[in-house]
């Protein structure tokens, strides 16, 4: 069937910001799926708040909405552009979830616009698990004993039912919270107490646990025509009871025989029909008891998600952009495969090499988290990478991890047998390497199997690996190169550097051979260039006599660094592209658009460690590889490969060092008599004191060379500080603890600024709502700056200028400002592009990524069209969203350490609406009646608290606050009711805030170690989602978004309007 | 253990062009001869290896890890190995899978199938995708490229050769075995003879489940004695190599054709298609693996389909009244299917039967029983 002729224009709701579970694989998949939709000349209508990424930019959609993902704007956006149908399925569950409320609300009916790819119907019957499971038992497959429960007694009447362990999943609540496995009666009604409590609506789901399991994951698609067709199939190399999303999967499956495959082929064809899926991609999920064979259903998303963004990389088969083409009428055989043009998508891919993902964790940032992984969702990014065997593929995948760890190795050595087993039992993002561990203590498959229930294939293929590595030696080296070593790690066994390893390769021939990714296994010829290393014989990269340029990506997403970078190196791809020159992409994330086949001219899917980009420097010989897009990543490998004479183009590695080397840009602020935050740098505690005494407390400590603020602290007297520094365990001459003088109430600037080497021109200035002291990555930032007086940000403006000229910066640089009353103090300076770059770019409507790349290859701004600084009339805000949700019980105060996973932005003409926008799209609930709980510390009970009390009591709201703040409010003319304490006995503040009586908290820190009450408010009001706000700028701006909201002023309008005519492309 | 850690000895895979690989020996000591051919299944090893129509040819898997569920009882095709020669990157010792019980290394020792690992096996695949099929020698006895060369040179060629003579059952016997999983049964309604030219178990187990009382006769069982069992349809199989040779099996066919309801797979449409007057040829590589898509042209329907032939009908050279094709390959537009619905017989290249592969095609049996239930109506 040909294209649908009744559909002209089609609206597609992306995810909004990149949290836990959902990252940025939507945006790969709804980029894909816009550009497949404006191939067919479809008019594409989209929403997303997230700014940071591809499908937002404006060229992707012709109308782009970066607005809130709430039920009354996407009405607004329907009413304005009444599209003829949404297309649900590519924006993940976020998408998903509000064309539901819009279908069910009746705004779909009301302006004609039709479902597509998934109904309402469908879309329910896979989504509600009860529905889902009566209708995989009406088709004969089998699911998880369960059921449902309302009360203790109830939840135990269940439980006698079915028997232990079981899980218990609260229905309704965000990502799970409140869930996990019970393995005896002994836990069963703490957990299910805690389960319902969790439950909005004091509902559980008592399902028999079937931790240990093998877990499997199936790609399907289906067209309209019924054709069905399976991509990928996926095995979790971690049993049931890890979500797999925290497992490390593999595909294809390895430990099923043909029969029990199709077994699972045939359940997941007639899942697909069943639910009534009409067109598109689905990920359904399945559990195989190893010692039986009994396989069970455990879900199925009627969408694309995770999975199908690693199966359209692990194969090349481009899940989303297909599924988009269906969901308009086409049939599967009517579209032709992109990697081989001559034959159909209507095939299932083969694949002729093995790809493992691991995932990528942040408990380091959470250190009051409970590390175990379970049924729910924690880690926060993840890596893939791809070889010709299991063992290859693992320790590239490590490798690319950026752990620093250089393939599979060891935890801790000291510990005693029955810990490591007891370690073994409980499973944490080390347990990869606790089983090598293991294996080194010669420890068998089978023992270390009881222990973990991996299957004893998996578990085998390491013994091998860690079997083999005892024996390395120069003999070997093309069997330890075929096994994944990398030349680190032989070194370490040889007891050389790294570099003789590399040479005594070169010097035997001992060189990696590229292979394609192609869906068939080399049965057709393949026309895409999309590769992987391995130490077979036969190289199949076909580097062309073109100009040509290498981007390095920014490798696993991790907080601090993640999908702004990846917009970065995509756009530089575009740019260099548009100007003739062949782009060479190289990362090892599956879920960025960075690695989708068609960005650049050719794609290295391989880890990004010096080993492994020199040797495709090596292969492909580019005139430049540009280091400064892709994060901290390859910024970090810049001096490195420029000592290997690898060309780097953009802001020279000196420069880079000059900038990120303590001493050396201690010396260029000096010399260009600007002023940083007096500052030194300790090993020993006395120091540390002597310093701090100097410079005077506050200070600000943290560890040398680490990234998004880790581990860095504000110190108030010498006992924290002395706590710290012996904490400071590594600290070293080489790596000192680093001392600032922290400047209280600062505002913090960040500034975006291009420079071509001779001129520069500044991207952005964003003056920080939170004050410095809060990480720039977890503020929230108003463009262009709404506070600050002119003269300050000329000062700014100097600063940044001389920096970038002094640095002679070609492409982007980010300065990052602290402004205390008249002095402007530099915090840092990153020679690279930063998290902010993409907002800046759209709230100025100038691409600077790609205007970057293209100064990084010698054209000057002059050429590029960009001379002069664009400050636009509308306001842009930045807010930042973060996981606290996940780790309940986490404090979630802000500090110098990011924390954020993803950010929104919000764009409107006055800052109010703006406000209020970033802070909906940060899906916060932004409450219009209702009472504010005031508690602050004494030196937040000032005019500026007196007065966001005033406007929010004008509003309507009434106030209560502890008795402290209640004293000052009311000698201020504020009539506030007291509230208990927590600790001052019932009924108190926490039995408000979960009876639904407070709206809106504004609570900030009584000192550097909060109390305990203050940790659990925040906390309880996270879990309830009431808005929590920290600090005092942060209060005075969510006033005023309220009140724009109250006004009723927001209205949508898309980005291409902001910028009519001034749009460089 | 698999793979390069295990202290094997050294073999060779010469192909008739002079291209060699390198390796180490597997399974089996000794030198195998025959086409090489590359199959491109993740799983299904056990039945690749275990498939007659495989016999005079050295099998590489596309797929780099093989034998990590071990081999399984009750997976075969077949009684055994039927290939001469196995080629892959790396062969797994380690098997896990709650029905196997033994690994795939013991097996190809124990079924004396001589093999290779520890090659690049894409480099092989792309070679003969690029220059077609080759004659090639394996062999882990003589390491010398020389020697193995002119012994090559000797070894006989698959075109014009009947190798079904190697492969079919030297006398009937009945079938009653259903297919897996296959609890309840239908009953018996129908009566098939199925002519074996190297059958593969899970045809005549398809059967079975769609309700045939099946008798498996030798490829060189005269119509005569078919027609005498008194069947309701009759199945061709499938088997190895070239069908031209098959003289024996065009006759019959010829002679059964109009009378009885006839199914043709993969050998089986190429002989039904030579009994017709047409001819056939060979294809460049081949077709063998589990993902090709095939269109029946009638209802528009696609199957993912398992295919593993040499060879094809020339649709062209068909001039016989009222046949004419089913189904067509999407990949290359081969020729899939044919049928005849007055003379009531119908084929496909494919393998309905999957085993290994998707389970798309298996309606194909009841087709086949709705033709002989209304022939017996009527
Ligand atoms: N009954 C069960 N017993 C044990 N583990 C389970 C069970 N059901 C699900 N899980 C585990 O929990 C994870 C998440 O469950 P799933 O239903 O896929 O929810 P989500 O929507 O979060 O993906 C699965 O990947 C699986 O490992
Ligand atoms: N001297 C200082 N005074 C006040 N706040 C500071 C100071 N130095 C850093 N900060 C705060 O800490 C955050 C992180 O510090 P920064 O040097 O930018 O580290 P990173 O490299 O992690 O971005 C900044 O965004 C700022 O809010
Ligand atoms: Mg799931
Ligand atoms: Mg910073």
């Amino acid at each position: 069937m040909p294209r649908r002729t009744d559909i002209h224009s089609v609206l597609i709701i992306g995810t909004g910001p990149i949290v836990i579970g959902q990252a940025c694989e939507f945006d790969y998949s709804g980029t894909q799926a816009c550009k497949a939709l404006r191939e067919e000349g479809l008019r594409v209508v989209l929403a997303n708040s997230n700014p940071a990424t591809i499908m937002t930019d404006p060229e992707m959609a012709d109308a782009t909405y970066i607005e809130p993902i709430t039920v009354p704007v996407l009405s607004k956006i329907i009413e304005a552009e009444k599209p003829d149908a949404l297309l649900p399925t590519l924006g993940g569950q976020t998408g998903l979830n509000i064309a539901m409320q819009l279908a069910e609300n009746g705004t779909l009916e009301r302006h004609g616009v039709l479902m597509i790819g998934a109904d309402r119907e469908a879309i329910r019957k896979a989504e509600d698990r009860k529905l889902f499971k009566l209708s995989m038992e009406a088709i004969g497959l089998e699911v998880p004993r369960s059921g449902l429960a309302h009360s203790l007694e109830e939840a135990r009447e269940t439980a006698r039912r079915i028997g232990f362990p079981l899980v218990i999943r609260p229905s309704f609540t965000l990502g799970g919270t409140g869930g996990g496995i019970v393995p005896s009666v002994d836990r069963f009604d703490e957990m299910a107490s805690r389960g319902l409590s969790a439950s909005m609506i004091s509902e559980i789901l008592v399902e028999e646990s079937i931790a240990g399991w093998k877990e499997f994951e199936l790609e399907v698609m289906r067209d309209t025509a019924d054709n069905v067709v399976v991509v990928c199939s996926i095995e979790n190399f971690d049993p049931m009871g890890i979500h797999t999303g925290d497992s490390i999967t593999v595909a294809p499956a390895q430990t099923l025989t043909d029969r029990e495959y199709q077994r699972m082929r045939d359940a997941a064809i007639a899942c697909i029909r069943e639910i009534g899926v009409e067109t598109g991609g689905s990920n359904i999920q399945f559990a195989m008891h190893p010692g039986t064979g009994r396989m069970v259903v455990i879900e199925m998303n009627p969408r694309v998600s995770r999975s199908s963004a690693l199966a359209s990389k692990a194969t090349g088969f481009p899940i989303a952009r297909i599924a988009a083409k269906l969901a308009v009428g086409y049939t599967l055989d009517e579209i032709p495969n992109d990697i081989t043009k001559d034959t159909p998508a209507s095939f299932e891919p083969t694949i002729d090499y093995c790809v493992v993902k691991i995932p990528r964790f942040a408990f380091e940032k959470f250190p009051s988290a409970d590390p175990t992984l379970t049924i729910q969702m924690k880690s926060v990014g993840e890596v893939m990478a791809i070889g010709r065997t299991f063992k290859e593929a693992l320790q590239k995948g490590i490798r690319g991890l950026e752990i620093r760890r250089p393939g599979l190795s060891g935890s801790d050595g000291g510990v005693a047998d029955q810990r490591l087993e007891e370690l073994l039992n409980r499973p944490t993002a080390d347990r990869l390497f606790q089983i090598y561990e293991a294996f080194q203590r010669g420890w068998s498959v089978d023992r270390v199997h009881r222990a973990t229930s991996i299957d004893p294939w998996f578990l085998g293929n390491i013994s091998e690996i860690v079997d083999f590595e005892a024996t390395i030696c120069e003999g070997n080296v093309r069997q330890a190169k075929q096994l994944g070593f990398s030349d680190q790690q032989i070194a370490a066994r040889l007891g050389t550097p790294e570099s003789a390893v590399r040479r005594l390769r070169e010097a035997g021939g001992i060189l990696p051979a590229y292979k394609l990714v192609d869906t068939c296994a080399a049965e057709f010829e393949a026309r895409t260039p999309y590769y992987y290393s391995t130490y077979d014989a036969e190289d199949e990269a076909r580097p062309s006599l073109r100009k040509k340029i290498m981007i390095l990506g920014g490798g696993p997403n991790r907080i601090g660094q993640g999908i702004e970078f990846d917009y970065c190196c995509v756009h530089a791809a575009f740019a260099l592209r548009e100007i003739g020159y062949e782009t060479i992409m190289v990362n090892s994330n599956p879920e960025t658009v960075s690695t989708d086949y068609d960005i650049s001219d050719k794609l290295y899917f391989e880890p990004l460690t010096r080993e492994d980009v020199l040797n495709i420097v090596e292969r492909e010989k580019p005139e430049g590889v540009i280091v400064q897009l892709g994060g901290q990543t390859p910024l970090t490998l810049a001096v490195g490969l420029e000592e290997a004479g690898v060309p780097i183009i953009g802001t020279s590695p000196d420069s880079i060092d000059r900038a990120e080397d303590r001493k050396r840009f201690a010396e260029l602020v000096r010399t260009l008599g600007l002023r940083q935050p007096e500052n030194g740098s300790a090993v020993e505690v006395k120091d540390a004191l002597d310093i701090a005494h100097a410079i005077a407390y506050p200070v600000l400590v943290r560890p040398s060379y680490v990234l998004g603020g880790r581990a860095m602290e504000i110190v108030y007297d010498d006992s924290s500080l002395e706590h710290y520094m012996r904490r400071a365990v590594w600290a070293s001459p080489e790596r000192p603890v680093l001392i600032d003088r922290f400047i209280e109430d600062a505002i913090e600037v960040d500034v975006d600024m291009l420079s071509d080497g001779r001129t520069c021109v500044i991207g952005g200035i964003m003056e920080h709502i939170e004050e410095a002291g809060v990480h720039s990555g977890d503020a929230a930032m108003v463009l262009p700056p709404h506070t600050l007086p002119h003269w300050m940000i000329e000062e700014i403006r100097r600063y940044t200028r001389l920096l970038a000229m002094e640095l002679h910066v070609v492409g982007l640089m980010n300065v990052q400002y602290a402004v205390k009353g008249k002095e402007l103090y530099i915090i840092e300076v990153n020679p690279r592009a930063s998290r902010t770059v993409p907002f800046v770019s759209k709230a100025i409507g100038v691409p600077l990524a790609k205007l970057a790349a293209k100064l990084m290859v010698g054209m000057t701004l002059a050429e590029v069209g960009f001379s002069q600084e664009v400050t636009p009339r509308h306001i842009s805000v930045k807010e930042s969203v973060l996981p606290f949700a996940r780790f309940p019980g986490v404090d979630i105060i802000l500090g110098p350490e990011m924390k954020s996973t993803g950010e929104v932005m919000g764009i409107d003409m006055d800052f109010g609406s703006a406000y209020c926008k970033s802070q909906l799209g940060a899906l916060q609930n932004v409450p219009v009646s209702g009472t504010v709980f005031i508690s602050v510390k004494d030196k937040d009970k000032t005019q500026q608290i007196v007065s966001v009390a005033h406007q929010l009591m004008h509003l309507g709201f009434s106030v209560a606050s502890t008795s402290g703040t209640a004293r000052f409010l009311r000698a201020n003319g504020i009539e506030a009711e007291v509230v208990r304490r927590a600790s001052e006995g019932a009924p108190n503040l926490l039995d408000l805030i979960n009876a639904g009586r407070i709206q809106l908290i504004i609570n900030s820190p009584s000192g550097k170690i909060p109390r305990q009450d203050e940790v659990s408010i925040r906390s309880i009001a996270n879990a309830r989602g009431v808005p929590v706000v920290t600090t005092m700028p942060g209060a005075d701006a969510y006033a005023q978004g309220i009140r724009a909201f109250i006004r009723g002023e927001l209205g949508v309008k898309p980005i291409q309007r902001y910028h009519v005519g001034s749009l460089l492309r | 253990m698999g793979g390069p850690l295990r202290d094997v000895g050294k073999a060779v895979l010469l192909l008739e062009d002079g291209t060699v690989f390198h390796g180490q020996s597997l399974g089996a000591e000794g030198e195998a001869f025959g086409e090489v051919v590359f199959n491109t299944s993740i799983t299904g090893y056990q039945e690749v290896l275990t498939d007659p129509s495989y016999r005079g040819q050295i099998v590489t898997m596309t797929y780099p890890l093989i034998g990590n569920y071990g081999m399984v009882p009750g997976d075969s095709e077949s009684r055994g190995a039927w290939l001469t020669g196995f080629a892959v990157r790396e062969a797994s010792a380690l098997r896990s899978n709650w029905r196997s019980t033994t690994d795939l290394p013991a097996w190809l020792r124990e079924q004396k199938v001589v093999g290779i690992q520890g090659i690049d096996t894409r480099a092989l695949t792309r070679h003969l995708r690029i220059n077609g099929s080759k004659h090639g020698v394996v062999s882990s006895a003589d390491l010398d490229v020389g020697s193995l060369a002119r012994r090559l040179e000797q070894a006989p060629r698959i075109v014009g050769r009947d190798l079904v003579g190697e492969v079919s059952c030297t006398a009937p016997y009945e079938w009653t075995e259903p297919a897996f999983g296959d609890a309840a049964l239908p009953e018996a309604r129908y009566r098939v003879v199925v002519i074996d030219c190297g059958v593969k178990y899970n045809i005549l187990r398809r059967l079975v489940s769609s309700g045939c009382q099946v008798t498996v006769v030798p490829a060189t069982t005269q119509a005569s004695e078919i027609l005498s069992l008194r069947p309701d349809g009759v199945v061709l199989s499938n088997g190895p190599g070239d069908p031209e040779p098959l003289s024996y099996a065009i006759k019959t066919t010829r002679s059964l054709i109009g009378k009885r309801p006839i199914f043709g797979i993969c050998l089986g449409q190429q002989i039904l298609g030579l009994a017709l007057g047409g001819r056939t040829y060979k294809l460049k590589f081949g077709h063998h693996g589990g993902n090709h898509p095939v269109k029946d042209i009638a209802t528009g329907r696609i199957a993912i389909t398992t295919q593993n032939h040499g060879f094809n009908v020339d649709m062209d050279s068909i001039a016989h009244p009222g046949t004419r094709a089913t189904h067509v390959n999407l990949y290359d537009g081969t020729t899939e299917g044919l049928e005849n619905r007055d003379m009531e017989f119908f084929s496909v290249q494919y393998h309905p039967e999957a085993s290994p592969g998707p389970h798309d095609a298996s309606y194909l049996f009841s087709r086949f029983t709705d033709m002989m239930g209304a022939r017996k109506g009527a």
